[in-house]
């Protein structure tokens, strides 16, 4: 392969993947509205298309017409970027997502289901999310509001504290794997389907129990969602933001729900393989060989976000230093001791 | 490629580290510095080391610079004032600088010799790395994180309120 196809042929990824991903972020949001309005026994979003299928479009159109307003008392330099750098921080981890079988591929061995096929795909993700951070602190602190620098600082200690736990949950499937491919790491789960998953097979459930919680806290949800309680600080670090600026921070949080989710999809149960293992033989068609794994990671991402919303309809909000003991008092001992626990039984198997 | 590569994020390297000398505003300076950190990791890539890489964005780029810019932003430290600098400084300092650098090159080409260090795809795999660091080098690696443990002890030491406050806190609770 020419290095100018591997451009061409990897542009061609990069804007499907983007365009998938942005719509799976508006749509995510409807989910949400749909599913929090049934919850409190009401119907949500129904009047634009068919079950309210457009009302992302009316939004999105709604976000470019507003007017832009930027205050004046704003630092500007710091002020414009930190939109960007949220949500392009955001948009960029999932590139290095493997979401498909990695057997389909052209004859160059290039691979159609993943942007880039890293060694540290997992550190990547993890490092990029750590870069996500300044777009939240950024914008609190250049709005030159208390609201928003409150907002920011909460959200900085959160993500700070947090990530240890994540980071440290994370270690112990990659000691299963020996490896942070993240394509390796499906692999080693896919062998009797769901029986192999490092939720169950690999007894990580105590590995995704911290997951699960720091996730939350990573991408400011309920019921962890402190940097931007509305009862407490209006909306937190997106306060002095209007039109497609907040969109943008909108939308980098629901990407990073999307990327939270691709990751717990690919690390904890399976990623695309069939949690039916061997039973249900692949049919010979490439159609459908090409598809049903696609079928698989999007549901199982589907089902994570679903969760989300779940989470978020049910539980209230918790108390600052409640959060904060919490994470250093109780997830982050609880993960380093999943990830001796799961040293020792390796080492002695 | 690598050579393309190299140049960009080498000079990107330098213009940040000279944007942070030059910037008034310590959030400006801490962001520059952030610049530099990020730019660092990809050259780091380019030669090879990609855990080294990782490891310096998500430590360096993404917590420790994270904290810097959260004291500055708590302490609201505003801008900076502008001295000429004492003449004794620029006196000293500069051809100190100098002095030090040129120590440095000099030990470093003592010990390598003038070969230069190939941008290649050859990379060092994390497994690879984490042998050499818990067979060869386990005691300066276990000596290190003794090290830093006693650091983190010496903070929290300095952070605890003193005795008689703690004391003076729990009667006031009473």
């Amino acid at each position: 392969m020419t290095i100018l196809q591997f451009f061409l042929w990897s542009l061609l990824k990069i804007i499907v993947v983007t365009v998938v991903l942005l719509m799976g972020v508006a749509y995510t949001v409807l989910l949400e509205r749909k599913l929090v309005g049934r919850i409190q026994n009401r119907w949500g979003p129904s009047r634009v298309g068919p079950f309210g299928l457009l009302q992302p479009l009316a939004d999105g159109a709604k976000s470019f017409l507003k007017e832009d307003i930027i205050p004046t008392a704003v630092y500007r330099p710091l002020y414009l970027l930190a939109p960007i750098l949220s949500l392009g921080c955001a948009l960029v981890s999932i590139a290095v997502v493997p979401f498909g079988s990695p057997n389909v591929q052209t004859d160059g061995g290039f691979r159609f289901f993943e942007i880039s096929d890293v060694n540290i795909g997992l550190l990547v993700i993890l490092g990029i999310t750590s870069i996500g951070v300044y777009g939240i602190a950024l914008s609190g602190w250049s709005s030159n509001n208390k609201y928003s620098l409150l907002g920011s600082l909460r959200s900085s200690a959160q993500l700070i504290s947090y990530e240890l736990a994540l980071g440290l949950s994370l270690v112990g499937v990659v000691l299963r794997a020996g490896s942070l491919n993240l394509r390796s790491i499906v692999e080693i789960q896919s062998r009797h389907g769901i029986l192999s998953w490092n939720l169950f097979g690999g007894f990580q459930f105590v590995a995704f129990f911290i997951y699960l919680m720091a996730a939350y806290a990573e991408t400011n949800r309920a019921p962890f969602d402190l940097p931007e309680a509305e009862s407490e600080l209006t909306a937190g670090y997106h306060t002095e933001y209007s039109s497609m600026k907040f969109a943008m921070f909108f939308m980098a949080e629901y990407a990073n729900m999307i990327t939270v989710g691709c990751v717990a999809t690919l690390l904890f149960l399976g990623g695309w393989t069939s949690p039916f293992g061997d039973l249900i033989p692949m049919p010979q068609v490439w159609i459908l060989q090409a598809f049903v794994p696609i079928f698989w990671f999007v549901f199982k991402v589907f089902s994570f976000l679903f969760l989300y919303v779940w989470v978020r309809g049910t539980l209230p909000r918790f108390r600052y230093d409640q959060l904060m003991n919490f994470g250093w008092r109780y997830l982050l001992p609880l993960a380093i001791l999943n990830i001796v626990g799961t040293s020792l039984w390796l080492a002695y198997k | 490629m690598h050579l393309v590569l190299f140049i960009v994020f080498a000079g990107l390297c330098l213009a940040g580290a000279i944007n942070l000398l030059l910037q008034s505003h310590p959030i400006n300076s801490a962001l520059s510095l952030v610049v530099v950190m990020s730019s660092l990791a990809v050259l780091y890539l380019l030669l090879g080391a990609e855990f080294l890489a990782a490891a310096q964005v998500i430590v360096y780029a993404g917590a420790i610079m994270v904290l810097f810019t959260f004291v500055v932003m708590l302490l609201n430290a505003g801008r900076e004032e502008r001295t000429l600098g004492s003449r004794s400084a620029k006196a000293i300092g500069f051809p100190a600088v100098v002095a030090v650098l040129s120590v440095i090159a000099t030990v470093i080409l003592k010990a390598q010799g003038f070969t230069p260090v190939a941008l290649s795809d050859n990379i060092t795999s994390t497994a690879d790395l984490s042998k050499v660091l818990f067979h060869e080098l386990l005691l300066p690696f276990e000596v290190t994180s003794v090290l830093i443990l006693i650091a983190i002890l010496g903070a929290v030491a300095l952070a605890r309120p003193a005795h008689d406050e703690r004391r003076g806190r729990t009667e006031a609770g009473k």
